[in-house]
């Protein structure tokens, strides 16, 4: 196994660390990959690690974060960790195409191959790079490539694997493909992941995306996704970070949808140090539609962001957003949604909505909707929240015998359930709200702290 | 069962209870009746324990217990239900849940196993008989959607399916058709027995055409000035309560 083995701290560092390993970093990636990197380090290098002066970082530090020395893997060591030991799945109950990935890497055990209808391919992407370049040329970092985030242009300089996936014309996969991501090693680690998905025309595809980390390690996780989601296609994605206080999440998503096409996407951010969410939607095709849904959980000193931008490039398409955060303690929270209606983009629908509950006089929670409307003849709406468990509620509930812990908890669940209903996974949903329980009574968090004993 | 002596309570520093003194005894239904703004609500909610009070004085006794001490949830447990005037909407948490989480917590307050979800469905059906109940609002979140009328049955339907021992019911027949209002009452007459006892608040005489009181006691601006049996609630109605205040000297 080799590994960078000096600190990387700060953007001269990181660029420094970059040099040093250029041969590493190129060895065994598709050119694809690495004709990438020279010029994604220098945007990376121009741009620097965000602090609150970038803007759209303003309530998301990650200097703090790049302070503390990581190393990454360069070349995937196969049998790492024996999966069976150290995981149990999440959901059981989910009959799914399950898919491992180890710090980024596609797992080697994986065999999801054998069950997945013909013309469907999924695996590694350093490996599908090399083997099949013309699966992926007309698509990789086409969407991310125009990003001016710093964090997504390290990730396309650093990037060596991650999960490729290619759905072909008119393919529906019944069963869910669930892709787990786990973080585990034996030193702080900076982990880099590069997702490709190709959803065809016509194509209907379920997909579970799970973040764990399984040592009390620190863990800067960096994952960009990118997803092509074809005409009269429809594409569900829901996400589930469940990771511990020293880990840090950077995770972008990339979509563009072409015409008549369906997207519903959700994230579930039950634990996790600071995580940062990047959410692009690009409406390229007429009579799209989007949804868009969001709902965390933070305590301790715990932060959520959320960050998205939805492009309505063209007529005729709908997004909705409801993204909803549970704060405690100390914890903070933001949520930036900017929606661009493009002068053509005509008959638009576009609906945004930030719900929050505060549950200590500390925790702090902002919220910023951005529109930026072109066209004349839309309908968009805005509108955030900011407060309390209602106290009526509370008494009423209390008034009929059920306890106050009890009564706070069906309450933060209710505030919850409108998210949670927008997946469309049965046996998923159920488990989220079982999840849910668990985290706000605290037994998520006692899991996480008994890791790092 | 219930005794409030000398009974003193502000909100926001403004006094609204001036020294309520009531009795109530197993059996008996106790209506309290007056104005708007003279206290009756503050009173129903100080009895089912909202914090918004602050108690000055005076002390309530149920069932030999100090009241006041007890938090919410184990004065519901012990039996007093209060049906709200205004009950609140929760999205998200569906009927079902929560009632049965209530009945279960009563339960075990008595030492009782909690019901299985076949047993308390059919609790559901037996109670919703009772009150000639047709409606659907269990397969729904509390409240959410419901009319003013379908709040009010719903009150009534939980009271049922809870069994007080001290029934009070804040205007429970506010903002009610009359078709609507009957069946509230016919179904507090059927939970009536000779072991639980109801106060109802009420600012109109009507209720008392279907529930018929033992006791009838009139609030005005923080004190109970007259009290009397079921003919005063009529001459009430007759004279209004511009009556009491020119006849009282308040």
């Amino acid at each position: 196994m080799s590994i960078i083995s000096e600190k990387a701290t700060g953007t001269e560092q990181m660029v420094a660390l970059f040099e040093q390993n250029r041969e590493i970093l190129n060895q065994g990636s598709s050119p694809i990959l690495n004709r990438m990197r020279e010029v994604s380090i220098k945007r990376f290098a121009q741009a620097g690690i965000p602090d609150f002066k970038n803007e759209d970082y303003k309530y998301t530090n990650l200097k703090p974060v790049f302070e503390k020395s990581y190393r990454q893997e360069l070349v995937h060591e196969s049998g790492l960790i024996n999966l069976n030991e150290v995981f149990k799945s999440n959901i059981p109950e989910l009959d799914a195409h399950l898919v491992f990935l180890v710090n980024g890497w596609f797992y080697k055990g994986n065999n999801p191959g054998a069950e997945l209808p013909k013309g469907i391919v999924l695996g590694s992407l350093e490996q599908i790079a090399n083997e099949q370049p013309e699966l992926l040329q007309n698509f990789l970092n086409r969407q991310a490539g125009l990003s001016n985030d710093p964090l997504v242009a390290l990730n396309t300089a650093l990037t060596k694997d991650g999960f490729f996936l290619f759905i072909p014309k008119g393919v529906v996969i019944e069963r869910p493909i669930q892709i787990i991501n786990l973080l585990s090693s034996e030193v702080d680690l900076l982990a880099t992941q590069r997702n490709l998905i190709i959803a065809e025309d016509a194509t209907r595809v379920k997909l579970v995306v799970c973040d764990h980390s399984l040592s009390p390690t620190s863990f800067l996780y960096n994952s960009v996704s990118e997803i092509y989601i074809g005409a009269d296609a429809v594409f569900d994605m829901y996400s589930i970070q469940n990771l511990h206080n020293q880990s840090t999440v950077v995770n972008s998503l990339f979509f563009k949808q072409q015409r008549n096409s369906s997207l519903t996407t959700g994230v579930v951010s039950l634990h996790g140090g600071l995580i940062r969410n990047n959410l692009k939607v690009t409406f390229s095709g007429d009579h799209s539609e989007a949804n868009i849904n969001g709902m965390s959980f933070t305590d301790k000193k715990q932060h959520v962001d959320n960050f998205t931008v939805i492009e309505h490039s063209v007529p005729n398409c709908l997004s909705n957003q409801i993204y909803k955060n549970i704060l405690d303690d100390e914890s903070t929270g933001s949520f930036a949604g900017r929606i661009h209606v493009a002068r053509d983009a005509q008959q638009t629908n576009a609906f945004q909505r930030n719900n929050n509950v505060l549950l200590s006089d500390k925790a702090r929670m902002q919220t910023k909707p951005q529109l930026i409307i072109d066209a004349d003849d839309v309908k968009c709406s805005h509108g955030a929240t900011v407060g309390q468990i209602n106290e009526d509620a509370l008494f009423f509930l209390r008034a009929r015998g059920i306890g106050e812990n009890e009564a706070r908890m069906m309450l933060m669940n209710a505030f919850a359930h409108e998210v949670i209903l927008k997946i469309t996974i049965e046996p998923l949903r159920e488990r989220i709200d079982e999840l849910i329980e668990k985290r706000l009574s605290g037994e998520i968090s006692r899991f996480h702290e008994q890791l790092s004993v | 069962m219930l005794t409030i002596k000398n009974l003193r309570a502000s909100v926001e520093g403004k006094e609204i209870l001036k020294g309520i003194n009531l009795e109530v005894k197993a059996g008996e239904v106790h209506a309290i009746m007056g104005p708007n703004g003279s206290g009756k609500s503050t009173l129903a909610n100080i009895l089912a324990g909202k914090q918004d009070y602050e108690i000055l004085e005076g002390e309530v006794t149920y069932l030999g217990q100090d009241l006041l001490e007890l938090s919410p949830e184990i004065r519901s447990r012990s039996g007093i239900f209060l049906s709200f005037q205004y009950p609140v909407e929760i999205p998200g948490v569906p009927m079902i849940n929560f009632l049965k989480a209530s009945v279960n917590e009563h339960r075990k307050f008595k030492n009782l196993a909690p019901l299985t979800a076949g047993e308390f469905l059919k609790l559901m059906r037996a109670k919703k008989e009772m009150l000639h109940l047709d409606t659907e609002l269990t397969n729904r979140s509390v409240n959410e959607g419901f009319s003013g009328g379908e709040k009010k049955k719903n009150e009534i339907f939980q009271m049922a399916m809870l069994e007080p021992k001290l029934a009070i019911l804040d205007e429970t027949d506010s903002g009610l058709d009359i078709d609507a209002l009957r069946i509230v009452a016919e179904g507090v007459n059927a939970l009536k027995t000779p072991e639980n006892a109801t106060i109802l608040v009420t600012h109109y005489q009507r209720l008392l055409d279907y529930i018929v009181p033992d006791f009838v006691h009139v609030l005005y601006n923080g004190r109970i000035v007259k009290s009397g049996g079921k003919e005063l609630a009529f001459e009430l109605e007759e004279k209004g309560y511009d009556w009491l205040k020119n006849g009282n000297d308040i």
